[in-house]
């Protein structure tokens, strides 16, 4: 097939419309979901003191942290889909759950403590906040992934490693409400080491994946 | 150029809009300027430039299955261009060589620059090969025989919508199988 026959064929199916990345990610998203939901209600589940937790301030920032890292992270997922973006004038979104946790530190510094610094960093759920986190973010990010393929990423490890920040979010938005650790510090640590390694996992299969 | 892109821009947005015919000026327009590019990418990597053809029907399928992700109030070309050195790159790089490939390649083509094209079998010729039956004689039928997809369906007795469903499948697999080699 010559060029001038690939381009009248490419004519031909012109009048077929693809739906926006965003379109596929939601759908995408919305399909991996139930799968993390019902791991996570049959493994570990909302912690009973839930109704009082919510009355502490530093409970519900944990949801402000990854509530802000999954929604700043899919705003630059879809940036990145294009085949002209960088992450240039839109990383500096990435910040914002990183600022929100700042804050939460200085915070909780300012306060009276019951529990020294180190013992609140380490808390009582260090190991099983890693690896529900990792694990629950895996089926959401297969999803975002496959909804993201949809796009053209100029860079695919840096698209993946995003979509893996992503999954981390939203994950770690379920696995919040489990935890009885409450101390950004423990956040800071924890979430943000199970964060990186979503992200590492994501970059890795992004750079196979995310290729256009 | 400023010129040449804002054509381009507004072609592409008449084919968004559902015109064919300019979606398919406009791919004639940008396809001696993706070549010249592709030619001097290949130049400058030691490689014989005779390949430049299956680099271009490359970047053009990449054009037609990522065109939802062109931001119709931007400009075409950084889009377009965006494109071209990735499958460029990519290009050259299964070649077994690492180049740069500068973005101004594709900018800078002088408009009077228009190579032929060089005639050998291409890689998308091949792969049409392995393609499931149907999806071929699709394929063969608007790309070879230049028939309409009405002709076509009235040839193979489908429907139109099933001969445009073929075709657009024949697209994305014939491109995901070059993707693959």
């Amino acid at each position: 097939m010559d060029t001038d026959q690939l381009i009248r064929t490419l004519a031909a199916d012109n009048a077929h419309r693809a739906r926006p990345v965003g379109f596929a990610l939601m759908l995408a998203l919305l399909a991996a979901a139930p799968v993390s939901l019902l791991m996570f209600f049959t493994e570990l589940g909302v912690r009973p003191d839930v109704m009082v937790a919510m009355r502490n301030p530093f409970f519900d920032l944990k949801f402000a942290v990854t509530l802000a890292l999954a929604i700043s992270a899919i705003a630059v997922s879809l940036h990145l889909s294009r085949p002209e973006a960088s992450l240039r004038g839109f990383g500096w979104l990435l910040l914002a759950p990183v600022g929100i946790l700042t804050a939460g530190i200085g915070g909780e510094m300012m306060m009276p403590q019951r529990l020294p610094m180190m013992t609140r960093l380490v808390g009582k759920n260090s190991w099983v906040c890693l690896t529900a986190i990792a694990l629950l973010s895996l089926p959401i990010l297969a999803g975002a992934l496959l909804g993201l393929r949809h796009g053209a990423p100029s860079r695919p490890a840096l698209a993946g490693a995003n979509a893996g920040l992503l999954s981390a979010g939203l994950a770690a938005t379920l696995y919040a409400s489990h935890c009885t650790d409450d101390s950004p510090l423990f956040v800071a640590t924890w979430y943000t080491i199970a964060t990186a390694l979503v992200a590492a996992i994501g970059a890795l299969a992004g750079a196979k994946l995310l290729r256009y | 150029m400023r010129e040449r892109d804002d054509e381009w821009t507004g072609l592409m947005r008449s084919a968004i809009a559902g015109d064919s015919s300019a979606y398919h000026r406009l791919l004639k327009a940008v396809t001696p300027v993706l070549r010249a590019a592709a030619r001097r990418g290949l130049a400058r990597a030691g490689q014989p430039v005779d390949q430049s053809e299956d680099i271009v029907q490359d970047i053009l399928l990449a054009v037609h299955l990522k065109r939802h992700t062109w931001d119709v109030t931007a400009p075409f070309a950084p889009w377009l261009f965006a494109i071209a050195r990735n499958k460029l790159i990519d290009a050259l790089r299964r070649r077994g060589r690492r180049i740069f490939v500068d973005i101004d390649d594709f900018a800078e083509t002088l408009p009077g620059e228009t190579p032929a094209e060089t005639a050998s079998p291409s890689e998308v010729a091949a792969q049409l090969q392995t393609l499931p039956a149907r999806q071929r004689d699709v394929l063969q039928s608007i790309a070879v025989d230049s028939a309409s997809i009405k002709d076509t369906a009235a040839k193979f007795s489908m429907s139109e919508g099933a001969v445009r469903v073929a075709l657009h499948r024949g697209l994305t697999s014939l491109t995901a199988k070059l993707r693959e080699n």
